[in-house]
């Protein structure tokens, strides 16, 4: 089994490919590939291929990677990534384990992270204490602030130092796409258990799993509010709402079709949200401030019929009505279209190739959603390897950090993982904190502005010269062997080591002209020659080129 | 009946107006002398993200619909002396109680609310509703650029590189379409801190000098010229004048940063920044609660932000806007759901306040749109082309919202 799945992809090598991507012969038809598929496929062969291949599917290459895929090649490593169990997390794992939140169950957070006394906060709205104050009086070690903090922390800790590179591409992408927002109420105790249980197994299986595991899970049901949606008759048995009439609510139901399966355009009606909201009435949440747990309540329930996207639930359903909603929504082709489209979005091009989207799409409706199988058609397709797609997408704030710290070679330990997290937050990119639940989007114009910019060339100024607390990287590592009284050389060897040899002539050119200043490269005592590089200020302007903000 | 309604405004409003007229007479004469010098007029444009609920900002509450629409979170009806009620503006409409500190501005007629304002394209999904307001093509996707940027695009370009500033991480929509519109979180870290080389800020100026025509060199040779002018001009040292006291909340710094461009004369003409919270599904409240809160945050800011502009708010419009508002019922747990028309906010300039413009559409069933939400009787595009043409002086015939053709004007400007 395990043979077959990295041979196949071997066997659908294109040799057109790396002809091509050297500029040296017209794309060729591809030969079919007998018995699998008769849809196009390419694999990476040329050092500028894996590089583009490490570049999306990887937070960024490390120093010695490029020689590593080389060694095993491109279509191998592909399907390693495909099954990140196969691949040893240590590092990561190491840093991960010393942050106590990321293994505690939300009851433990809710009982060890509690909120600040009520009494308290009353106080402090009634002007008799600062609004900051009722927080301060737990220690800092166990105030509820420490849970995003420490998740921050082990996503940047894994995005920099886990071989298992995919798989946290792949959880960054549907956290996103499902998002929630720890600034949201209860959600801060509930988000390391969202991402833990509900996104990460799934992140590289079936994507109606991974409906049926947000629907179902406490944060989502309080984001969206579905926890506190009933049948429009339910009294509230107690509580400090005891005897009031609750009702429907439709926030759930909307995001559910819109931003999670069919897409805005998917074609469902006001009608369809008001019938989807019945059918999830129930899925509620068990003392969301103790145990915060899933459960489904039938006294909440709209046990009536329902009609969702013309297919009829019969009445009495129970919860199984929210399943059967799944199952409508994610076996329909607008949701294959929307998923197989924010895809081909992340690994190809902000507007994505409407073939390949078409190809990936098909590939959803025959494998049920088959994540794993999306991912191949699209990092095996001609598109993805096209110039035009090569260093098309421009890096995010959480990719242009992590990638930053992995290109330099850079490890870090939990106080550098919550350092490179808020340096994250300062580029624009507020860790689990994205308010709408469109999360953040996957296109580079709202990434690119002048303040975003000079907080990257900052970030950049601050990794490089080791002044982030607990990173530590080595810039002069990068070009030992180069001669370090001659920059020319000096700068060659970073440009090799952190673009691999993609720096443009252009800015290589600029970067050679800094080499001129006598604050760069450092003249001999009797001012003969250059006497030493300034290695750590040279690599920030590398960092901060635009080539660098690409991948 | 609605006509009846209208009249009945008009003239509460009228005996208002004579009854303020001795106070704010003088604030007038300052405005319109302050406007007539020329200098640069500026826009501030604050998008309440979330949809907020009009109804709630500004209650109708001689709608007699209106309190058993709402059972638990309509807002309780102005009652004299009582602070805690809804506060009246014109005998119809009231002022939220969390938005107290707008009501001088309201007596002093620099502020004017527009009611049952929204979009005609009919979706309720924050992201679309959102993009169509900003890119101001409702039921088009496609527009390239944003309303804002356009709207720059019409005006004489004086050189500043801080013509367009977004307070925040992205530039909004609004102002994107290469009219070299800035972004940023923060004035005073607007800059490249070299701690150790003075080097650094030169080499990184140099590389995105190169001739590259693409987003990112564009982006960044506006900065470095963005970053000159912002130093020079010493905004980022600017105290709060008058006074002012800004709320410490995202809002309120942005706000208060916006204050400090336009006080350092750094050739601003068009500010945006946004603030969200305001999708209350749930425990949204009534006079007290989590939606009172952030209108406390919102008209504490705009209060502190007139304050500090002083006599400048003669040049300066805040105009506010949000992407829907909510159901006119309440939901089944004393939130609202996503709807469609909601109030927005004009302040300052030769705004003429002390008025809540545009026709009421009514809150029975029958008068609402699909059966549940405030119809929209202003299109938004409305109250933009009148702030773009009366206080920017946008020329008449300059195409901010392609393939549409203003209406009657609303007439909020003197």
């Amino acid at each position: 089994m395990r043979a077959g799945l990295i041979a196949r992809p071997l066997l659908l090598i294109a040799i057109p490919f790396a002809l091509s991507s050297c500029g040296l012969a017209p794309t060729r038809p591809v030969p079919a590939a007998p018995a699998v598929s008769s849809a196009p496929t390419s694999a990476p062969t040329s050092d500028a291929a894996i590089t583009h291949l490490l570049s999306r599917i990887t937070f960024g290459p490390r120093p010695g990677d490029l020689e590593r895929v080389r060694s095993i090649g491109g279509p191998a490593y592909l399907e390693q990534q495909l099954h990140p169990a196969r691949i040893d997390y240590a590092p990561a794992a190491e840093v991960v384990g010393a942050l106590p939140t990321l293994s505690l169950s939300i009851a433990e957070l809710l009982q060890q992270y509690p909120r600040p006394d009520p009494a308290l906060l009353d106080r402090a709205r009634a002007g008799e204490m600062s609004q900051q104050e009722p927080a301060t009086m737990t220690p800092p070690e166990r105030r509820p602030a420490r849970i995003v903090s420490e998740l921050a922390a082990a996503k940047l800790a894994r995005a920099v130092m886990s071989d298992r590179q995919l798989q946290e591409v792949m959880v960054d992408f549907w956290f996103n796409h499902f998002n929630v927002s720890a600034d949201k109420g209860v959600v801060r105790w509930y988000v390391t258990a969202y991402e833990r249980d509900a996104i990460r197994p799934h992140a590289l299986a079936t994507f109606r799993d991974l409906v049926r595991a947000t629907a179902a899970h406490p944060a989502m049901l309080w984001y969206l509010d579905n926890w506190a949606s009933t049948r429009a008759d339910f009294v509230i048995p107690q509580g400090p709402n005891q005897g009031r009439t609750a009702g429907l609510n439709e926030n759930y139901a909307r995001e559910l079709m819109e931003l999670h399966t069919l897409g805005v355009d998917g074609g469902y009606t006001q009608g369809d949200v008001r019938e989807v909201a019945r059918a999830f009435t129930g899925w509620t949440i068990d003392r969301p401030r103790e145990q915060g747990r899933f459960t489904f309540r039938p006294a909440m329930h709209d046990i009536g019929p329902k009609t969702v996207l013309g297919h009829r639930l019969p009445a009495g359903g129970g919860q199984a009505d929210g399943e059967r909603v799944i199952d409508i929504l994610t076996r329909h082709p607008s949701t294959a279209r929307f998923i197989a489209t924010k895809l081909t979005r992340r690994f190809v091009a902000d507007d994505p190739p409407p073939a390949l989207v078409a190809r990936v799409a098909a590939v959803y409706q025959r494998t049920d959603g088959d994540i794993r199988a999306m991912l191949r058609t699209i990092l095996t397709a001609p598109e993805f390897y096209a110039a035009s797609a090569r260093r098309a997408k421009i890096k995010k704030p959480f990719e242009f950090v992590a990638s930053s710290v992995r290109a330099l070679g850079g490890t870090v330990d939990t106080r550098g993982a919550e350092a490179l997290a808020r340096a994250v937050g300062t580029i624009g990119e507020r860790l689990y904190q994205a308010e709408p639940p469109t999360g953040y989007p996957d296109r580079a114009e709202p990434w690119i502005n002048p303040g975003a910019l000079l907080a990257r060339l900052n970030f950049a100024l601050h990794l490089s010269g080791n002044r982030l607390d607990g990173v530590r990287v080595d810039p002069v590592a990068l070009v030992r062997g180069a001669d370090r009284t001659r920059p020319d050389d000096v700068l060659d060897h970073l440009l090799g080591t952190v673009l691999l040899g993609q720096a443009t002539a252009g800015t290589r050119a600029v970067l050679a002209a800094q080499l001129e200043d006598a604050r760069v490269v450092r003249k001999t005592a009797d001012d003969r020659g250059p006497a030493d590089t300034d290695v750590g200020l040279l690599t920030a302007l590398v960092l901060g080129s635009p080539e660098f903000q690409r991948r | 009946m609605r006509s009846e309604i209208l009249t009945r405004r008009v003239f509460v409003k009228g005996g208002a107006c004579a009854l303020l007229a001795t106070t704010a007479a003088p604030m007038l004469l300052v405005r319109t002398a302050r406007a007539a010098e020329g200098r640069r007029r500026v826009l501030v444009a604050v998008f309440q993200r979330g949809a907020v609920d009009g109804l709630a900002m500004i209650p109708p509450y001689g709608d007699p619909a209106h309190a058993s629409a709402r059972p638990a979170i309509a807002i309780q009806p102005p009652r004299r002396g009582d602070t805690e009620r809804a506060l009246d503006l014109d005998g119809f409409f009231a002022l939220h109680p969390a938005l107290a500190p707008l009501m001088p501005l309201w007596t002093d007629r620099a502020l004017a609310v527009v009611h049952a304002c929204g979009s005609p394209d009919v979706s309720r999904s924050h992201f679309d509703a959102q993009d169509y307001m900003e890119s101001g093509t409702p039921g088009v996707k496609t527009t390239p650029d944003g309303w804002l940027a356009r709207a720059l695009g019409t005006l004489p370009d004086a050189g500043s590189p801080l013509r367009a500033v977004a307070l925040g991480a992205a530039l909004p929509r609004s102002l994107r379409g290469d009219r070299g519109a800035i972004a940023m979180q923060s004035v005073r870290d607007f800059d490249v801190r070299a701690a150790t080389s003075a080097a650094a800020p030169r080499g990184f100026e140099a590389l995105y000098e190169q001739g590259v025509r693409d987003l990112l060199h564009g982006t960044g040779r506006d900065t470095f010229h963005a970053v000159k002018a912002v130093r020079t001009a010493g905004a980022a040292g600017l105290a709060p004048a008058h006074g002012a006291q800004y709320p410490r909340t995202r809002f309120g710094e942005a706000m208060r940063q916006i204050g400090q461009l336009i006080r350092a004369d750094v050739g601003l003409e068009i500010a945006f920044t946004d603030v969200g919270g305001w999708d209350t599904h749930v425990g949204q409240g009534n006079e007290r609660g989590q939606l009172a809160v952030r209108l406390q945050d919102f008209a504490t800011t705009l209060a502190a932000f007139a304050r500090d502009l002083g006599d400048r708010m003669a040049d300066v419009v805040v105009l506010t806007m949000s992407e829907f508002g909510r159901t006119i019922g309440e939901n089944g747990n004393r939130g609202t759901d996503h709807g469609h028309a909601t109030a927005m906010l004009v302040m300052g300039g030769s705004v003429r306040g002390g008025r809540v413009y545009g026709r009421w559409p009514g809150l029975r069933v029958d008068q609402r749109f699909e059966g549940r939400d405030l119809a929209v009787t202003t299109d938004f595009r409305s109250l933009f082309i009148e702030v773009a043409r009366r206080h920017l002086r946008v020329a008449p015939a300059a195409s901010i919202f392609p393939g549409w053709t203003p209406r009657a004007p609303l007439d909020l400007f003197a």
